[in-house]
């Protein structure tokens, strides 16, 4: 049984375990008892769970050196892009003061336990994954190489020191390579309590090391999940309803089995599974079924607009409560009110939801460009009836994850293929299904209430968040308390507001949600920040002082602030023709604060933005400058041109011809400022993408006072 | 159903498909060149783009009928050991994050060096705003152009 305690960074203990390698070497695996390593992820999305990611240590790697000297380092999160098959290693390789050309990264595949939990989200695989682990395990083998090189050389430990995969002796001048230290490391007791380099001492942690991959990238040769061939394997899509929720009502195949190439149509708990040769002969052969389908859902956008309105005339459930905000709105020396609301959103990573899987008697075998590879596994074994440890489950490279591979409906798709073809299959689904059979980013609004005081400074504000929790599609809710991810980014809000009420109005409609990269806040923040800034400009002050006063017991979310503003020269005033605004918000550990510069008379055009972070320690400086700005693209993205429109309960959206998204002549000039300090580590890969809207509507506003509150943003 | 004879990344390969197959699923289901990625499907998205006889082209709307005796590149052709300049520009600006989308960007940019060596912002924009890329490395793509245009 694996016991349940709490985290207590500074005295863990067999947090790194021996092993024994095949093959000789030093095998290392970092092993916590921890709460999320309970048992597999469960294969369907507990959202509440998910949010409780702070219990427990969350290892990441196994570590291996051979007797070569040469070290490979097991990565149990998934890479999307953000990075982790070089970051994570890189934790793992300073510590251990590794010559990083010898160091190997591994994708691990799926396992219950082993690697912790593997699910990538939250942007959590440093701040709430391997930081501290990983260090340890690092520290733990270096402090056994000395040890045993010592011991060979009958020096004391302490005089030892070492660089780069070796351990040297400077008063004898002897030095060893690890790969020859291995052996008799392997017979040594781990230390409970190795001595973790103090931050001035990194060598690699906060550098810019080539990434691990990029020539695989650039050759065509990273092995994607649509990639994966396996012998004899078969390819398939399948057809979904085209109304949410529905299901089949009629089939008629005929058509489809005449398409040369198609083997096979099946019925499969989604929809219509069609397999063949090819996933040409797949599309083709789905394009001629012909189907009908049952369904309840019937709701339109404006409906469902109508339908947040209403619930806010309601009651909410309270989220978060300071002072009296009524008296104070009383009081207030300029009182407002505003509705915001943001669309539905689609992830649309830009490779397609696909999975391989190979089912057979006693095992199965699954390829998934997944988030999620325990929930992967055990959607294998649940489907399939086999035990876990017959369910093989190999993380592939992911064409963007956005939380939408969080999910396993894609793997049910492969798996139920496979046991029903009794063949290896590839299913790959269509851009257009892809599109409109995603759990959506919420449509939401918020009804705001807020005053400024005699001095103009904020002294009460109201928010009444109304929009549904993420998974609402999947089942009854559990509870109906304020969903945390509903209003994330505004029950968090790190103003000084002496008076403040944050309440949630929860929606039922039956679009299906989920996780979006940055979840809540990458609405709530363009709605908090639209507001603060109304309020700003309605108490006739500069925005940038209106916040920074609200700032003093955030020093460090201030310094951001004030960052940026000196980036651009705030004080100085944009070009003419030109308006700026500004963003902030503190995300999942990570603080980031935008401003944006746009012109209109040629249309609206963002021209440029500046943005600083302050992540904390940071462990790969340019994949966190990759991150923000590439946040920077996914929130302007949703800004000009997201939203997920439902007609009758059909998603109206299909491709990138209707869904559009930001391309290179959009792009503005980006100019990223990392704040490095040895704070905690935190996010990196999500609190990039709120800031962006509010700063374009806030520049909006400062340039023609126009007020934007809603989103994507339409011109007048 | 009909033979096809096709000259991919200086090889000839005899395929037998519908007229209307895409190239795209052909290179990647029949040839075995998964390096062209899938993305939309109806050249909304670059993802797919490979050269005929060094022009840029979507291959999830180019019909294998259409093809006929035009030299098929693709990425894994576009070198034999990612020397090629674009992919020592894209390895040193560390263009990449998911991936995904590079080997259209880098076929789409490696089109434009061929006809202009030393490519403006303006005419990069418009060379590569064909291709999507989500995770939105579109800066460092453009230093890279930049870069593989100065150094060759
Ligand atoms: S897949 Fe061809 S352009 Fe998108
Ligand atoms: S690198 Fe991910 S889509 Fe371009």
């Amino acid at each position: 049984m694996i016991k349940i305690r709490k985290l207590d960074p500074m005295n863990r203990r067999d947090f790194v375990k021996l092993g024994s390698a095949a093959g000789g070497g030093l095998l290392l695996s970092v092993s916590f008892p921890t709460k999320s390593a309970r048992a597999a992820e469960p294969a369907h999305l507990d959202f509440d769970a998910v949010d409780m990611l702070g219990d427990g240590f969350q290892p990441n790697a196994f570590l291996h050196i051979a007797e070569t000297g040469n070290i490979e380092i097991w990565v149990g999160r998934a890479d999307m892009g953000q990075g982790v098959r070089t970051s994570l290693p890189m934790i793992v390789a300073d510590e251990l003061d590794a010559d990083w050309n010898r160091v190997t990264s591994r994708q691990a595949d799926a396992h219950p336990d082993k690697y912790g939990r593997q699910m990538t989200v939250g942007s959590t695989s440093v701040r709430r994954g391997g930081w501290m682990p990983l260090r340890r395990a690092g520290a733990a083998a270096r402090e056994m190489l000395v040890t045993a090189a010592a011991t060979q050389w009958a020096v004391p430990a302490s005089e030892c020191r070492t660089e780069m995969g070796r351990v040297i002796h400077n008063a004898s001048g002897r030095s060893a390579d690890y790969g020859a230290l291995v052996g008799a490391a392997a017979a040594l007791p781990v230390p409970e309590e190795p001595r973790l380099k103090d931050p001035s001492e990194f060598a690699l942690i906060g550098t810019d090391v080539p990434q691990v991959d990029t020539q695989l990238k650039v050759t065509g040769q990273a092995t994607f999940g649509i990639d994966v061939r396996v012998p004899d394997m078969l390819f398939a899509t399948v057809l979904k309803s085209t109304v949410l929720g529905g299901s089949l009502e009629s089939l008629d195949d005929s058509a489809a089995r005449e398409v040369p190439g198609v083997r096979d149509v099946i019925k499969i708990s989604s929809g219509v599974a069609v397999v063949a040769d090819h996933t040409w002969a797949a599309f083709e052969g789905a394009r001629a079924l012909e189907c009908s389908w049952q369904a309840d859902f019937a709701m339109s956008s404006s409906e469902i607009s109508t339908h947040n309105a209403r619930l806010c005339e309601g009651d909410g459930v309270v989220a978060r409560e300071a002072g009296d905000v009524g008296t104070a709105l009383a009081a207030g020396t300029q009182r407002l009110e505003a509705d915001y609301e943001v669309p539905y959103l689609a992830h649309a990573t830009m490779e397609p939801m696909n999975c391989t899987a190979h089912v057979e008697a006693d095992r199965c075998e699954i390829w998934a460009p997944t988030q999620n590879p325990q929930g992967t596994q055990r959607v294998g074994a649940e489907l399939t009836g086999l035990p876990i440890e017959q369910v093989t489950t190999h993380v592939t490279y992911l064409g963007c994850g956005w939380g939408r591979r969080s999910r396993t409906d894609f793997v049910q798709d492969a798996v139920e293929t496979s046991m029903k073809v009794g063949a290896p299959v590839q299913v790959v689904w269509t851009r257009e299904e892809d599109m409109r059979n995603d759990q959506y980013r919420p449509a939401s609004m918020i009804r705001f209430h807020g005053a400024t005081d005699a001095n103009g400074r904020l002294s009460a504000l109201s928010a009444r968040v109304a929009g549904p929790p993420l998974g609402v599609t999947d089942g009854p809710s559990r509870g109906d308390g304020a969903d945390r991810n509903a209003v994330d980014g505004i029950a968090t809000l790190l103003y000084d507001v002496p008076n403040l009420v944050v309440d949630y109005c929860r929606s039922n409609v039956q679009v299906p949600t989920g996780y979006w990269r940055s979840v809540g806040p990458s609405g709530n923040t363009f709605m908090l920040e639209g507001f603060i800034d109304e309020l700003a400009q309605g108490a006739g002050r500069d925005p940038l002082e209106f916040r920074l006063e609200l700032l003093d017991g955030h020093p460090r979310m201030k310094h951001v602030l004030q960052k940026v503003s000196e980036m651009c020269d705030w004080a100085a005033g944009p070009p003419k023709g030109r308006g700026r605004g500004i963003g902030l918000v503190e995300d999942k550990g990570g603080i980031v604060a935008q401003i944006a510069e746009v012109s209109v008379a040629d249309g609206l055009r963002v021209h440029r933005v500046w943005c600083a972070a302050d992540c904390g320690q940071i462990i790969h400086s340019g994949i966190v400058d990759a991150q923000l700005t590439g946040s920077i693209v996914t929130g302007l993205t949703a800004a000009l041109y997201g939203e997920i429109t439902i007609d009758e309960g059909k998603v109206v959206q299909s491709n990138f011809h209707d869904y559009e998204m930001l391309r290179m002549s959009d792009m503005p000039e980006v100019e990223v400022h990392i704040v490095r300090n040895r704070e905690e580590p935190g996010g990196v890969g999500e609190p990039g993408v709120p800031p962006i809207a509010p700063a374009v509507v806030n520049a909006i506003f400062a340039l023609t006072g126009q007020r934007l509150r809603k989103l994507p943003i339409r011109m007048a | 159903m009909a033979k096809f004879t096709l000259r991919i990344n200086g090889t000839r390969h005899e395929v037998d498909a519908t007229e209307t197959m895409p190239l795209l699923w052909v290179l990647r289901d029949f040839v075995g060149l998964t390096g062209t990625k899938y993305g939309c499907g109806r050249s909304q998205c670059g993802a797919c783009t490979v050269h005929l006889d060094g022009e840029p082209v979507r291959s999830c709307t180019t019909r294998i009928s259409t093809v006929g005796a035009r030299e098929v590149t693709t990425i894994e052709g576009l070198s034999s050991d990612g020397s090629h300049p674009v992919q020592r520009a894209w390895v040193t600006e560390q263009v990449p994050q998911c991936g995904y989308c590079q080997s259209g960007q880098l076929m789409a940019a490696a089109a434009l060096l061929d006809k202009n060596a030393s490519p403006t912002d303006a005419e990069i924009d418009e060379a590569m705003s064909r291709n999507i890329c989500r995770c939105g490395t579109y800066q460092r793509v453009r230093k890279a152009i930049h870069r593989a245009a100065k150094e060759g």
